[in-house]
């Protein structure tokens, strides 16, 4: 049976909505395959805006490795914007994906990438667009497997309602995996239907299928236990590792969009993973061991990715990308190779200690100076103890004077508010470094019009991080926090004028901590929500603190807890976490020591320069860090074009 | 440094890309193609690219205009071809040539639209462009991200025919273009309507000269409503067919054309591509 595409329909609704060309498709490097000669079919999802979905990385790998497949197809489907969901309802057209708008409802399982929480409700509109049912337990044969991926999915209790299926860590071989199952599946002619198949699924370990569990809770609102209720189901399930990258060097044929995204640039995963140990960071936690690509494996993607895409900008990416054991000689070998080809790099996240301003240098060399970003998270040297974040004032003042006297004129600093043990004095703090980095920046550069700019985050604790049995700081203290902070920025004159604020309330960040650390009885709440119009979550013109407030009253406290009983309220040592039965690798003791060891203000090292601290990672995941240095180093290209990374011989001697 | 200008085209869904979308995506393709672009001076480089006009989002053009700066000569057909096969099908390189003395801009000065209606009886439209064209002056507002504006769109209007499917192909085969992709697909039926293929179908063909603001075929659509009334049922279809120097006939002079260039060029012999459908 052919799927046709709903394009005819909804060609005539484009000129009516705002930013048309992100429902069109048409990417560079898209894949359109015949749909009737394949045999398993995904449709991905990235919940949030087309400009914020596109440039995903997780979404363009897996695409690309489904496509590679001869019978399998992958094609992609993002958030409508209120103004096309309200036309399409009114004109009965379908959630489409952009490749061959086709109707998602076709697929045999749309895959979905959290990397945030606050898309739960844009899965729900995209199902309910789709015409699929919005809790599982109501699906047929007919509809796709809902699958959760991300890092959201290490918690997909609030969403277990709406999910068939999670799964944790890297998707790489996940994704192979559950195509064979569901294409054996299909080829059988479908053996025990849609049961048999989640089934099969739970049955590999790596894949939570939430309805096989019962919750089962005590009287003041905890969790009791969490137990499979059927038969070849696992007590646990376990996080996915893809080891040695360099094996899949991915994406190759990035995908370049017609409209204007959030990444204007295209990137290469230099490594996976970090063991800084930052207590607040769930992604360094979830995502151990650290595991590098090669000087050479980097070197080709980047060739092949700016001859498949023409982007002027190549950022290197990781959790911390100056730690990669070799990065001085990828930054020196990727500037000399793109010499006068005006060809930019970025490393978006670095941290102040492993920053220099040779590195600095050849970042600019061939591109655009622009600014400079560090994260010291914290405003003083106690709380960046407390969140072992080790990085001194004295480190960050002689980096920003160094790339002051070098040319820079601007610093962005990022910090977090809220953060465990936190007082007024901690945050204060930050307006104090603010103006020691002018003052340093004004005397390196001999020069008035240094800026700094801060930007702060309400801190919301994750799942399997060491926070996350903290209380979440109330929306008042944070707010009242970064009023004061304003002020004593303000209070120097002479220096607030080159000191921008960038924060938002904390409200936000509160619906963000219900929705990482809740259980299952929060499903009820995210639902209410859409039904009420939440839509977009992620965008403050969307997000309304109200509805949420008000739909966690009306759908919680019949229950006996709350917002607040999930979010601002303390969990002691013995508490049944609601991803207990999800595994990181990650040991629960060890994660309990480094909470108190944070409590007492202990640092903790990085293992890849000093010995192992038993985190539990690579004995229960049977991995190893991989790390260099290689002592290789980047071979030129010869020649590369002139004004381009590409030279062309059929242009040459006009 | 060399300058050379091209025609290219916005066909099929591509006319859905704004003007930035277009600029973007031309800077990329023209780095995939290997084109030696001269890059501007000082702190943030940019390539030397300068664009004719634009074609509002959601208007599909058969020409549109730019200029680029290269630092290695390089030949005109050559950079057509390999440009042409780095952008997306829709944005297609149809002619190139190089710059001559005088601007670009100085040898286009109006455009010729084609505007398809469906679901308007040519009857109808064609009364509501009499009196449009009767009228001193049409005042009209555009919601612009400033603001409301008030513009006046009855000085722009030079020309305007109205015809139907049957009279299309042969004016279209007049201004040189080839097969109509958008016109070959039937306009879609709305939910409650199945009678698509007994639908009128209204077009009009207007030369419309460039002034500032600029008038664009939607504020023309409001000057049909505000001087008959003319509602379309559903959203209306426009292409820019031309662009170039207005003569004494109403007609337009190919920017390309004069001084130096003879009919044995061979790029200009070639068929321009055929348009993308959808």
């Amino acid at each position: 049976m052919s799927v046709e595409s709903v394009f005819p329909a909804l060609e005539p609704l484009l000129p009516r909505v705002s930013k048309p060309v992100q429902y069109v498709g048409g990417e560079l490097n898209a894949t359109v395959k015949d749909w009737d000669s394949t045999a398993v079919r995904w449709c991905l999802m990235y919940p949030d805006a087309y400009e914020v979905g596109l440039p995903n990385q997780g979404v363009m790998i897996l695409y690309e490795i489904l496509n590679e497949l001869e019978d399998v197809l992958a094609e992609r489907t993002y958030t409508v914007w209120p103004d096309l969901e309200a036309l399409m309802r009114e004109h009965g057209v379908p959630q489409f994906t952009v490749d061959a708008h086709r109707p998602v409802k076709a697929f045999d399982v749309l895959g979905l990438s959290f990397a945030t929480e606050l898309g739960y409700t844009n899965m729900l509109t995209a199902l309910d667009l789709a015409g699929i049912p919005l809790h599982a337990a109501d699906r047929t044969e007919d509809d796709p497997i809902v699958l959760a991926g991300g890092h959201a999915a290490f918690n997909p209790e609030p969403i277990a309602d709406f999910i068939d299926a999670a799964v944790l860590g890297d998707g790489e071989e996940a994704v192979l995996e559950v195509t064979d199952i569901i294409r054996e599946w299909k080829a059988q002619g479908r053996p025990g239907g849609r049961d048999e198949l989640l089934t099969r699924l739970a049955e590999t370990g790596g894949v939570y299928i939430p309805r096989f569990y019962d919750v089962e809770y005590l009287a003041d609102g905890r969790i009791q236990r969490v137990v499979p209720n059927t038969d070849r189901v696992p007590y646990r399930v376990f996080k996915r590792t893809t080891m040695e990258l360099d094996e899949w060097p991915y994406p190759k044929q990035p995908l370049v969009p017609l409209a204007e995204s959030v990444h204007e640039r295209m990137s290469v995963e230099i490594f996976r993973g970090c063991t800084r140990g930052c207590r607040f960071c769930q992604a360094g936690m979830i995502t151990r061991p650290v595991r590098e690509r090669s000087i050479e494996g980097i070197g080709a993607m980047v060739q092949r990715g700016l001859e498949a895409t023409g982007f002027e900008e190549v950022g290197l990416l990781s959790l911390s990308s100056a730690d990669h054991s070799e990065i001085a000689e990828i930054t020196r070998g990727l500037a000399d190779r793109y010499e006068g080809t005006n060809t930019g790099l970025s490393l978006p996240s670095t941290r102040v200690d492993a920053f220099n301003v040779d590195l600095a240098n050849e970042i600019s060399r061939n591109g655009r100076r622009s600014g400079l970003t560090f994260a010291p998270e914290g405003g003083s040297e106690r709380i960046r103890r407390v969140i072992n974040k080790m990085v001194s004032e004295e480190d960050l003042i002689r980096t920003v004077s160094a790339a002051f006297s070098n040319g820079w004129r601007q610093v962005k600093l990022y910090f977090m508010c809220g953060l465990p043990t936190e007082t007024d004095e901690d945050v204060l703090q930050i307006a104090r470094m603010a103006k020691e980095v002018i003052r340093a920046g004004r005397e390196a550069s001999g020069r008035k019009d240094i800026r700094c700019t801060i930007s702060i985050g309400g801190f919301v604790p994750k799942p399997h991080t060491p926070f996350q049995w903290a209380p979440q700081c109330d929306p008042d203290t944070v707010d009242d926090r970064l009023r004061k902070l304003r002020a004593e920025v303000n209070l120097d004159r002479g220096m607030a004028r080159n000191i921008g604020m960038r924060y938002h309330d904390g409200k936000p960040s509160l619906i963000e901590g219900l929705l990482s650390r809740g259980d299952r009885r929060v499903g009820r709440v995210v639902e209410r929500v859409w039904r009420d119009g939440g839509r977009l979550d992620g965008w403050s013109e969307h997000f309304s603190y109200d509805r949420w407030v008000n739909a966690a009253a009306s759908e919680l406290e019949p229950l006996g807890v709350s917002l607040a009983w999930f979010t601002t309220r303390e969990r002691d040592e013995t508490e049944v976490l609601p991803w207990d039965h999800l595994d990181s690798g990650l040991d629960k003791e060890w994660l309990w020591a480094d909470w108190q060891d944070a409590l007492s203000e202990q640092e903790q090292d990085d293992c890849r320069w000093t010995p192992c601290f038993d985190c539990g990672v690579c004995p229960a995941m049977g991995t190893d860090i991989q790390v260099g240095p290689s002592g290789r180093t980047l071979l030129p290209i010869s020649p590369v074009g002139k004004g381009s990374p590409v030279r062309n011989p059929s242009l040459a001697g006009g | 440094m060399q300058k050379l200008r091209l025609r290219y085209t916005k066909r099929g869904r591509l006319r859905f890309t704004s003007h930035r979308d277009v600029a973007r995506t031309f800077e990329r393709a023209l780095r995939r193609a290997g084109v030696p672009m001269a890059y501007s001076q000082g702190f943030s480089p940019h390539p030397k690219i300068s664009w004719i006009g634009a074609a509002p989002t959601g208007v599909a053009s058969e020409a549109e205009y730019v200029e680029i700066g290269v630092v290695d000569r390089i030949d005109a057909e050559a950079l057509r071809r390999a440009l042409d096969e780095a952008l997306p099908p829709g944005l297609d390189v149809v002619d190139a040539v190089q710059a001559e003395q005088g601007s670009l801009a100085d040898r286009i000065d109006a455009s010729r639209w084609l505007v398809e209606l469906p679901g308007v009886d040519p009857d109808e439209l064609r009364a509501a462009v009499d009196a449009l064209l009767a009228a001193e002056s049409v005042e009209v507002e555009r919601l612009t991200k400033d603001g409301r504006r008030i513009m006046d769109v009855r000085p722009g209007v030079v020309t305007a025919e109205v015809g139907d499917v049957t009279s299309l192909t042969a004016t279209l085969s007049d201004q040189g273009v080839g097969a109509t992709g958008d016109l070959a697909d039937a306009p879609l039926p709305r939910k409650d309507d199945d009678t698509a293929a007994s639908r009128p179908y209204g077009i009009l063909v207007m030369v419309v000269r460039q002034l500032t603001p600029a008038v664009r075929p939607d504020d023309v659509l409001s000057a049909l409503r505000v001087v008959a009334g003319l509602q379309p049922p559903v959203p209306a279809k426009a292409t820019r067919l031309a662009q170039g120097r207005l003569d004494d006939a109403g007609g337009l002079a190919d920017p390309f054309a004069p001084e130096g260039r003879g009919a044995a060029d061979p790029a200009r012999e070639q068929e321009p591509d055929q348009p993308a459908v959808d």
